[in-house]
């Protein structure tokens, strides 16, 4: 079922009948939408199958130095109505903010093209055979498989009264799947935009190899291991950090960055940046204002360079707006979502080949941060960890809780793979390597 | 709104489906918040679709639509069924379900004042007094109060005959402090961190909370803690405050009884259980002291996890768990229920939307209160109280645990000798529930809201309760989040 396309220009010229019929004339307009599907396995079968369309109107107006939102999904002339009239009486009962901006003016946004028809239109029946297709696989090696497969599309529309029209369409696909054995387990996932660049069976075999090289996983003592991190470990992990790259963070005095922006805070060879239109990335390239994201250079060489501002933020510094903002009215202000880390040249093979002791981890799971200023988290490795002797893979080993600081973490990186679009469960999608890192502090070990 | 779901199971049935359901919702909500002096999100959003779930061909298929023309449910009941029938594609076995009875019903939860008859200009009123007694302290970096409310009505329809009408109202409030101080960041909340309190009511929530009253206190305390000691490491007699445990039962027993979990359903995103099947009736889950009971009838109490009836029209339930320890019941749905030779469904289907197909889902995972008093449950010679967490992370079998809390303090034979910051505790499931050594007793007793719980691809957020009393564990291991 793909989407019916918004004729949004037509839904915005009722919304801005609406309000002028209140006496207001700053609208802002965000129209999103779309159709998602997604296929499930668990027990080597398809267990859950569903997919779902939708369409969605929020309209912020700016009265006398206020703003509110509402939205709705009731896309009739009434139901158009309805939702100005509830921005409008909310805007009203609002508190002024001195700092809040006028509506952004129109700006030249570059194009990015994410849109795959072959993937919008993906039928129940073709991932579903790519599903049984995969469970062979695992099948094949006496194991058990559960995992996803999504496809679907997605429009997001940014109009206002002074004249900004924004828009974004993208498709997307994802497959992940889980192999287990008796005591074991291996996963492999991607993402893309188009769903012909996945290999589903591929990421089958991958699973099912880490499954059946972990069996009979050996308990080693928590302590300090150099680790050889997976991309998908490295996002999970790392990519919890980067809501700190964020002006409005720092003057809260929520951001870690608070006194160390210019500062050298992670090892030369670490370099971060958000760049919207990377050819691996995803996602609008416009914020939640309709400002055009531009490139930021977060961290050169290991020393904190550039963070993001929204309108607003910018406004209270006097610099440019980077378009990194949040849909207004919100606390958080802005965040870098394009983030991709620089490579190397070592491939994980190489890092294991150049390990005498320690441990490969496929992925990270349920992290948390524990000290917001150090940026220590804690979590737990899942699914495919192993221990690396005299440089080679020997055993599977049962899973780590760790407790590491990103400050810490990024100071002790040995060596970086060339960076690839990476999926994981804990952070957004991102392009990052993998990495070897020395003395990596697990803390206690579970029972599998 | 029951003519859409009855018409969207007129256009499914029939059509060789052997089981169908629909779920026609209206949701309306509203968030206020301030921050440092300023409102911050203030927001309405009303949202009506439905769902529907067909069991054809052995095979489940789930499709939503927000169009809810004549055409717009028609292409969705086709969709449902098409993609049933991929299904056959990988299939094992034929899908059955626990039987169930037909219900005819109308119920809406106790709101006593309606919210949305509240204008958002006196939610800012409250958040400000708020906002402005934090900031009464000049060393609050940060000051962030917040107001949630949901009116969410469904209507249920099955191939079963049934056909029920059900509203529910959800409240939510609370506040924090922040403080940044020479690379130091710390913060207490109020009621509980992560938005505060969240109940099954109205307005009447805010009033209840005494938030004002309560902000000076949650200023100071957070700046306090940076000139407070640092958590010791080692094992300690540790206690805990209602608000913490309840998000312990929440991890360490509300998941890992959930049978979705347990058969494999879950396996690649949330993950299993260690309460295999063989555990049930026979695993000592906890010290004799511990009684859990999973309970979605209204005389629990106000919880997220309260109904009439789950979203596959089972009844509202109430499951012993464990029972003076032992573990005795899972969170079961129809197709669980049948699959482990159960006779019925315990009623723990939910969907947090009309977008979402219903999974199991925690309702009120509730520790029952004990019959220590207070004085009784913070009596150790020596030990370490936490309270309101900060952190939380569980393995994804639910054995290692490890949370975090936002202040700590050091007990000794019942005083508060002094504060402790960045106190954390870590264990194994069942090793820290048969430490339990005393449990407050019923006036001691609040039914947390949990209004973030993830689960399920795509991912649904669902709200669970779990009522706890404070309650002291014997020999936890303390302080590993900064060790090693």
């Amino acid at each position: 079922m793909a989407a019916e396309r918004f004729d949004a220009a037509e839904i915005f010229g009722q919304v801005v009948d609406a309000a002028r019929a209140l006496g207001v004339t700053e609208i802002e307009a965000m129209m999103g939408g779309g159709s998602h599907a997604l296929t499930r396995f668990a027990n080597n079968a398809i267990h859950q199958n569903v997919a779902e369309h939708d369409r969605h109107l929020s309209v912020r107006p700016v009265v006398d130095g206020r703003t509110a939102r509402a939205g709705t999904n009731r896309l009739s002339r009434e139901g158009i109505r309805a939702v100005v009239e509830q921005a409008i009486a909310i805007t009203r009962l609002n508190e002024a903010d001195p700092e809040l901006l006028p509506l952004a003016d129109s700006a030249f946004i570059p194009r990015v093209d994410r849109f795959f028809g072959t993937t919008a239109h993906a039928t129940p029946r073709e991932r579903a055979l790519a599903v049984a297709e995969a469970i062979r696989v695992v099948e094949a090696a006496g194991q058990t498989a559960a995992g996803i497969y999504s496809t679907g599309e997605s429009t997001l529309t940014l109009l206002n009264s002074r004249g900004l029209t924004a828009t974004h369409r993208e498709t997307m696909a994802r497959f992940s799947i889980t192999a287990m054995s008796v005591d074991s387990s291996g996963w492999a996932k991607a993402s893309a935009c188009h769903h012909a660049d996945l290999d589903p069976v591929a990421l089958a075999r991958r699973a099912a190899a880490k499954a059946t090289e972990s069996q009979a996983p050996r308990e080693l003592a928590p302590g300090r291991y150099t680790v050889i991190l997976e991309p998908a470990a490295v996002l999970d992990l790392v990519g919890q950090m980067f809501g700190d790259f964020s002006a409005t963070a720092i003057r809260d005095g929520r951001s870690f960055l608070n006194d160390r922006i210019g500062k050298k805070i992670f090892g030369d060879n670490v370099t971060i940046r958000d760049d919207a239109s990377h050819p691996l990335q995803s996602g609008p390239p416009f914020d939640g204002e309709g400002v055009p994201r531009r490139p930021l250079m977060l961290v050169e060489r290991g020393v904190v360079r550039e963070i993001a501002y929204s309108r607003q933020a910018a406004a209270v510094s006097g610099v440019a707006p980077t378009g990194h903002g949040f849909p207004l009215p919100n606390e958080l202000g802005e965040a870098p979502g394009n983030i991709a880390i620089e490579g190397g040249d070592s491939g994980v093979e190489k890092m294991v080949a150049s390990t005498e002791r320690g441990i490969l981890v496929t992925r990270f799971w349920y992290i948390r941060e524990v000290d917001p200023y150090e940026k220590i988290f804690t979590g737990m490795t899942r699914d495919g960890t192993f221990l690396v002797e005299g440089g080679r893979v020997t055993a599977g080993v049962r899973n780590f809780r760790f407790n590491e600081s990103l400050l810490e973490m990024l100071s002790k990186v040995e060596a970086l793979s060339p960076a690839v679009r990476a999926s994981g469960e804990e952070a957004g999608d991102m392009v990052v390597p993998a990495m070897k890192v020395r003395d990596f502090n697990f803390t206690e070990a579970t029972r599998f | 709104m029951k003519d859409l779901a009855l018409e969207a199971l007129d256009a499914v049935a029939g059509r060789g489906v052997s089981y169908a359901d629909v779920r026609a919702l209206e949701i309306r909500d509203r968030d206020v918040t301030t921050k440092n002096g300023k409102a911050g999100h203030v927001s309405s959003s009303e949202s009506r679709g439905i769902g529907i779930r067909v069991l054809a061909s052995g095979c489940w298929g789930f499709a939503a639509t927000d169009d809810l023309t004549r055409d717009g449910i028609a292409r969705a009941a086709a969709l449902a069924l098409e993609i049933a029938r991929s299904g056959t594609a990988a299939r094992k076995h034929e899908t059955t379900l626990a039987p169930e009875q037909k219900y005819e019903a109308t119920w809406a939860s106790p709101c006593a004042i309606d919210p949305f008859a509240i204008p958002v200009d006196r939610n800012l009123a409250v958040l400000l007094a708020v906002d402005k007694e934090l900031r009464r302290n000049p060393a609050v970096s940060l000051a962030e109060a917040s107001m949630h409310f949901e009116r969410r009505r469904q209507v249920f329809a099955s191939t079963l005959g049934s056909l029920i009408d059900q509203t529910r109202h959800t409240a939510g409030a609370g506040f924090s402090a922040l403080s940044y101080k020479d690379g130091d960041i710390q913060r207490r909340s109020y009621p509980n961190s992560f938005g505060g309190q969240y109940q099954l009511k109205g307005y009447e929530l805010v009033d209840e909370l005494r938030l004002v009253e309560n902000a000076p206190r949650v200023a100071e305390e957070a700046v306090a803690l940076h000139t407070a000691d640092k958590c010791p490491e080692g094992e300690f007699d540790l206690i805990l405050d209602s608000s913490q445990l309840g998000l312990q039962i929440h991890e360490s027993i509300g998941h890992p009884i959930e049978l979705d979990r347990v058969l494999g359903s879950e396996a690649n995103y949330a993950g299993m259980s260690f309460l295999t099947l063989d555990k049930l009736g026979s695993l000592q889950y906890g010290s004799p002291l511990v009684n859990v009971v999973c309970d979605a009838r209204l005389e629990h109490g106000p919880g997220l996890g309260t109904f009439a009836f789950d979203d596959e029209g089972v009844p509202a339930q109430a499951t012993d768990i464990i029972r003076e320890g032992r573990f005795t019941g899972y969170m079961t749905s129809r197709e669980t229920a049948a699959a482990v030779g159960e006779t019925r469904s315990n009623g723990c289907m939910r969907a947090d939307g009309w977008a979402r197909l219903p999974l199991i889902r925690m309702t009120n995972v509730s520790l029952k209160p004990g019959r220590q008093s207070l004085e009784e449950v913070f009596g150790a010679d020596h030990a370490i109280y936490m309270e309101t967490n900060r952190s939380w992370s569980i393995d994804d079998k639910r054995y290692n645990f490890q949370f975090g809390c936002e202040i700590g303090w050091e007990m000794r034979g019942g005083k508060r000798v002094r504060m402790l910051k960045n106190p954390s505790y870590s264990g194994i499931t069942t090793e820290f529930w048969n430490a339990c050594a005393a449990i407050a007793g019923p006036e001691h007793w609040t039914l947390w809201g949990v209004p973030n719980c993830g689960k399920g691809q795509p991912e649904q957020v669902m709200g669970t309760g779990h009522g706890a009393s404070p309650a002291r564990f014997r020999k936890i291991r303390i302080g590993s989040a900064y060790g090693g």
